[in-house]
């Protein structure tokens, strides 16, 4: 009696599977646990633990991820590790990566698919000091820029060009590092911080004049959301080949769904979150990673189509600037990304009553202390 | 009278190297001192110093040393910097010594069979020569996907990457240990009708023995490069690399961290090196009034 009622579970489990494989995104995802196996799935991301990743730290620490049934190790990223490349060589199942960068790889040939766009918004900044009369791209005219290089740039350039400047002959484009201190030491002009990241680290310092902490009235930021040249950043990219395979959809449908999720309950925890990035043993302080996630969930939230979704308007404006700097030959194919996916999530997960805008949102108020402590 | 002056060995050795951290700190203090009296331009002359020396570039000495005691994030908790720099370093060794390990058997059985045939001599040694001359920063993205694929932890690839930089002078010195015994040493062995293997353990190995001590310590030391490179370019949860990557992202706000941090790997470095001296003191000096 027992295993008959087993096998019919069992026969309307694959049932529902094979369902689930054949009509795309229309089927529900059902997050209860009931599982009868658990899939062991992998993520890699950009750079080491920092709430920028949040949300997939959260889908792992609260069981989100397990309701799917799913078993996520999420792997952290180094110097010298690039997420596509991970991905599309098979060591890993699912990657985070800035939309441009995996452009790039995706024209050269590695098959790779946005399959959710989960940062509605560029986190790029350019930064200078508030008595440098640097207040808009047209400013930079004559200046000493920093930049980053390797991908990190391209907004910045389009920026200028849009203001009317060469940026091979109207300033100095110089190689900056990862930190803010040849902004500090004013060895340039404008410096590249991401508004999560560096642009804190400044908040954090003391300017050796006062004594006093910097505050943001020190600073004038040029921000490429305003100036129209914002690239996409932040996806999670799936193995363009591995697609055509229903039970990689399958686990692709789950991966997105608690991702997403995760990403739902740190804008409605966001202390919560801090708590577990910390825990999954970061060594920036507390006060800067509260920052951090409050910038994220900026950069997320509101996601007026829902989360996950892409901004069909940012997309043509990445693939735009992405071509006019020559980064890419040509503008991406159709196939660059998906939104069954996080469609089918979102199904589900208004389904049952959850919020997936965020329309409410508000950014809340962080008090960063001396050295993000 | 020289009774009276006599200091123990471990007292002089605690001297000497307190004395030479003084010496450090006076050098590093000195020339920053210097360098704010002149502007950061060699007294005299109108040239600038190579390295300026405000706080945020060369903070002060009192400060580094401060960070080491002052409290640092550990995930949830705080803990002082030198227990937190200890627990990361603790990694860090277990996958330089695995590492070095590795490294040692392959460098020695590359070794022997180098010595055994000279064909393999001829046709290896310029391999592992040219092996040396591969960017870590090339090796390393391919190690670590090679690694997953086949379901090994990062932690082993880390280790690799050590065995990788651990095995050459190993290798190299091995044999021109192995290769070291007089002719005429060796004739007395074949007199006998010794076997090439009564030969290696009996005369080689030994004689090995006073070029691969340095060798390994060299090897040892490496592995912990290694292993410190490998986890800056991999990402792992831990590790004195780790620790070094989140510190050099944050100079700006804290440089003295990085210096500490720095200070663990070379603390590391060192610990490694006496290891192996304090093995090399059992080995060489023992056997060495028993050989002849």
């Amino acid at each position: 009696m027992k295993s008959r009622a087993f096998t019919k579970v069992a026969a309307a489990v694959m049932a529902l599977t094979l369902l689930a494989g054949a009509c795309g995104s229309d089927e529900n995802i059902a997050a209860t646990g009931d599982c009868d196996t658990v899939d062991s799935v992998s993520l890699q991301l950009q750079w080491v633990t920092q709430a920028q990743f949040a949300g997939y730290f959260a889908a792992v620490d609260k069981g989100i991820y397990e309701k799917y049934c799913l078993d996520v190790t999420v792997l952290e990223g180094g110097v010298d590790i690039v997420p596509q490349q991970q991905l599309a060589s098979g060591a890993v199942d699912f990657a985070v990566s800035w939309v441009p960068k995996a452009l790039v790889s995706r024209e050269s040939g590695v098959n790779i698919v946005n399959v959710a766009q989960i940062f509605q918004r560029s986190g790029t900044l350019q930064v200078s000091w508030a008595d440098s009369g640097i207040n808009s791209p047209a400013d930079l005219a004559g200046k000493v820029v920093g930049n980053w290089g390797w991908g990190n740039e391209f907004e910045l350039l389009a920026g200028a060009r849009k203001a009317g400047l060469d940026p091979s002959t109207d300033f100095e484009l110089v190689q900056q590092s990862f930190d803010m201190l040849a902004l500090l030491k004013g060895e340039i002009d404008a410096s590249q911080a991401m508004i999560y990241n560096e642009y804190a680290q400044v908040l954090e310092a003391v300017n050796p004049a006062t004594g006093e902490r910097y505050t943001a009235d020190d600073l004038s930021v040029i921000n490429w959301n305003d100036e129209g040249t914002a690239m996409l950043q932040d996806a999670i990219w799936a193995d363009g080949a591995r697609l055509a395979d229903a039970g990689y959809q399958d686990l692709t449908r789950r991966f997105v769904a608690g991702s997403l999720e995760g990403w739902m309950h740190c804008r409605d925890n966001s202390a919560d979150c801090v708590d577990i990035v910390l825990a999954n043993g970061s060594a920036l302080g507390a006060s800067h990673q509260a920052w951090q996630m409050n910038e994220i969930n900026g950069l997320i939230w509101p996601s007026p189509d829902g989360v996950g979704m892409m901004d069909a308007d940012l997309w043509a404006q990445t693939s735009n600037v992405a071509t006019s700097e020559s980064i890419l030959a040509a503008a991406p194919d159709a196939g660059s990304y998906t939104t069954a996916y996080v469609e089918s999530a979102l199904a589900s997960l208004n389904g049952r009553g959850m919020d997936s805008t965020g329309k409410n949102w508000q950014r809340v108020s962080v008090t960063l202390n001396l050295g993000g402590e | 009278m020289p009774q009276s002056v006599h200091v123990s060995k471990p007292l002089r050795m605690v001297l000497t190297t307190l004395v030479a951290i003084g010496l450090v700190v006076l050098l590093w203090e000195g020339y920053k001192w210097v360098g704010q009296q002149t502007g950061d331009q060699i007294p005299g002359t109108d040239i600038d110093l190579l390295v300026t020396t405000d706080d945020l570039t060369m903070p002060h000495a009192k400060d580094i040393l401060g960070e080491l005691v002052s409290d640092i994030r550990d995930g949830r908790n705080t803990l002082p910097m030198s227990l937190y720099l200890l627990k990361k370093a603790w990694f860090t060794l277990q996958e330089a010594a695995i590492g070095f390990f590795l490294g040692l058997v392959v460098g020695l059985t590359l070794a022997v069979l180098m010595l055994r045939w000279r064909v393999v001599e001829r046709g290896l040694l310029p391999w592992i020569n040219v092996s040396q001359t591969i960017p870590l920063i090339a090796l390393a993205p391919i190690i670590v996907t090679w690694g997953r694929l086949n379901d090994m932890p990062d932690l082993f690839s880390i280790s690799l990457i050590a065995a990788y930089l651990t095995f050459f002078p190993v290798a190299v010195s091995a044999l021109r240990g192995l290769q070291s015994p007089d002719a005429a040493d060796v004739e007395l062995m074949r007199s006998y009708a010794a076997s090439w293997r009564t030969t290696l353990f009996k005369l080689r190995l030994p004689a090995a023995r006073a070029y691969l001590f340095p060798a390994l310590k060299i090897a040892a030391t490496l592995s912990v490069v290694g292993a410190i490179v490998g986890e800056i370019s991999i990402g792992t949860k831990t590790g004195l690399g780790r620790a070094i990557l989140e510190f050099a992202q944050r100079y700006a706000v804290f440089p003295e961290r990085l210096y500490a941090s720095v200070i663990g790997a070379a603390f590391l470095g060192l610990s490694v090196f006496g290891l192996i001296t304090l093995v090399e003191r059992m080995f060489v000096g023992r056997t060495g009034e028993a050989a002849t």
